[in-house]
């Protein structure tokens, strides 16, 4: 618990603040600067621990994916950022000053769960609503073409389809020409193709300047999408990096056999021990099997398998000097 | 200011996007005055206006309860109600709109009542009378919004649909607003004066130029005010404090 909450590639994180200069990806943009930022937040529900110390700075330009298991804290992230609760300790900022401020959220757009749109409401109206919150909006029609629903203004939402619904709801967080968006499991429920359209509208914010930060538990939908990936578990961030570098360690395979005492391999993450046989974690499991094979030790009973993401994870950051 | 109005408009079409809200608002305290009042006191002036009184209170209480007591605790049920938190406006426009949207249906709930007095009954009311009586209205449903407040954040939905069902009768029965308030059975006669439902409609008959209010059902009636406030404040943090702190 003392260890940093970061994993491996999360050097920037691993800083309690990280001056955005430090940043590897500062470069490539002019002058980023820290839109969102979670210093040592915890939050707690009760007994359960939902965010364990995590520190994050989203910076101007990014289209990050926050990647993990249901419950691990993506959404209670997400929830700090745009003021809906507060950390039971450690520190959030919102475009420089707190969430709960209502005119720090007037630079964010938000995606409300689909479920909870006003049923009796037409969607020119509940598009309206969300509209006079902010200094500006985007145009009405643009908007609704730009998730593929032109034409619905007048129609209740109550008599939308389930995807009609779901892109409504993301369009929302668009309406008030955020600086920095927040969207929550945007793509859950939609076909391919809706889901496709929408990862279009997503793109083109991000590529006139906006910020992006998505929750998924699609391994698929972050990389396509994210740039920056950081994967949350058990509460911490296990990894942060550049979405190539999370794809390897995603190719993380657990090699078990059994044998006595293994010599030294490449490639080991970890080795764990379980009556006879022994898991081992690695990212090259080919070379791993012909070192094996040359080293000469007897074993039997070889077996290969993929891990799960999170399981790849949650073993690097229990062994952090391992995986080093 | 804009986003109060704002919040009121969409909450005032979300209600009047269910017509059925509006008529079970409006119906039974018509409906009461039709089958009760016309037949029995219709004739009589001043049993007629005393009477018509006494429903509109009923209204107006009906109308606290349940817009606050059913209202508040649905939208707690629904993501969207966080959703709006997380707009760039504090918590007041949404609250005040709440307020607003329940005089407005305060009013939807009186015009039948109104209507039935002034053109079936011998009912009588100066203008200025009728302007009393009205903001007599308004000063007698603040309990009964507190109450509905109340109910709404403390509760969920199911328990609030109970509770408010079970409040409301006894309140108007013991209240004596079903009764003759010049000549009220015993034990209505025993408990009204403690009743915050007693308080309004003496408020409102007073407006209308009947009695004057007398000084304990006045006084209950601030500690109902004082009571039913704190702990709508109680229950509208508690709330706040479980989801959103």
């Amino acid at each position: 618990m003392a260890e940093p909450t970061a994993g491996p590639l999360a050097e920037s994180t691993a800083a309690p603040v990280a001056a955005p200069s430090t940043d590897p990806a500062a470069g490539t943009r002019a002058r980023p600067e820290t839109l969102a930022r979670a210093v040592g937040v915890t939050r707690r529900y009760g007994d359960v621990l939902a965010l364990d110390g995590l520190s994050l700075d989203i910076r101007s330009g990014e289209l990050v994916g926050l990647l993990g298991p249901n419950g691990a804290g993506k959404s209670t992230l997400i929830n700090l950022f745009v003021g809906l609760r507060k950390p039971s300790s450690g520190r959030v900022e919102l475009l420089g000053g707190s969430p709960a401020d209502p005119a720090r959220r007037r630079g964010i757009g938000v995606t409300p769960q689909e479920t909870g749109l006003p049923a009796t409401l037409r969607v020119r109206e509940v598009v309206d609503f969300v509209a006079a919150h902010y200094p500006r909006s985007v145009e009405r029609g643009a908007l609704l073409e730009r998730f593929g629903l032109s034409g619905l203004e007048r129609r209740q939402i109550g008599g939308l389809s389930g995807g009609q619904k779901r892109r409504l709801a993301v369009a929302l967080a668009f309406v008030g020409d955020p600086r920095l968006v927040f969207l929550d499991e945007p793509t859950t429920g939609l076909d391919v193709e809706a889901r496709r359209s929408l990862w279009e509208a997503v793109r083109h914010f991000h590529a006139e300047g906006g910020t992006v930060v998505l929750t998924s538990h699609y391994l698929e939908e972050v990389e396509a999408l994210a740039e920056r990936v950081v994967v949350i578990g058990q509460g911490r961030i296990l990894a942060d990096g550049t979405t190539a570098e999370v794809r390897d360690i995603a190719g993380v395979r657990r090699v078990t056999l059994t044998a006595g005492d293994l010599p030294e391999l490449p490639g080991v993450l970890s080795a764990e021990r379980d009556g006879a046989r022994t898991h081992l974690l690695t990212t090259d499991a080919d070379t791993l099997v012909r070192a094996l094979v040359r080293a000469d030790v007897p074993f039997s009973d070889l077996e290969i398998r993929p891990t799960s993401l999170e399981e790849a994870f949650i073993t690097i950051t229990a062994r952090p000097s391992r995986a080093a | 200011m804009a986003l109060l109005l704002t919040h009121t408009r969409y909450q005032l079409l979300e209600t009047v996007r269910v017509p059925i809200a509006l008529v079970g608002n409006a119906f039974f305290p018509g409906a009461a005055m039709l089958f009760f009042v016309v037949p029995a006191a219709g004739d009589h002036p001043v049993g007629a206006t005393i009477a018509a009184a006494s429903m509109m209170t009923f209204s107006v209480m009906t109308s606290g309860l349940f817009t606050h007591g059913l209202g508040v605790a649905e939208d707690r049920a629904q993501p969207w109600d966080p959703y709006t938190r997380t707009l760039p406006a504090g918590p007041w426009p949404r609250f005040g709109a709440r307020i607003l949207t329940a005089l407005g249906m305060t009013l939807i709930g009186i015009l039948p009542v109104l209507a039935i007095a002034v053109f079936l009954t011998e009912a009588t009311a100066t203008p200025l009378q009728l302007l009393l009586g009205l903001g007599a209205l308004v000063v007698g449903s603040i309990p009964f919004q507190l109450l509905g407040l109340f109910i709404g954040y403390a509760l969920p939905m199911k328990a609030a649909v109970a509770v408010v069902q079970l409040l409301f009768f006894p309140m108007a029965v013991g209240g004596g607003l079903l009764t003759n308030p010049m000549d009220p059975p015993a034990f209505i006669a025993a408990v009204a004066p403690f009743l915050p439902s007693r308080g309004a409609a003496e408020l409102v008959w007073a407006a209308v130029g009947y009695n004057t209010p007398r000084p304990l059902t006045m006084v209950m009636f601030g500690v109902w005010i004082v009571v039913a406030g704190a702990l709508a404040l109680w229950a509208y943090r508690r709330d706040e404090g479980n989801r959103f702190s």
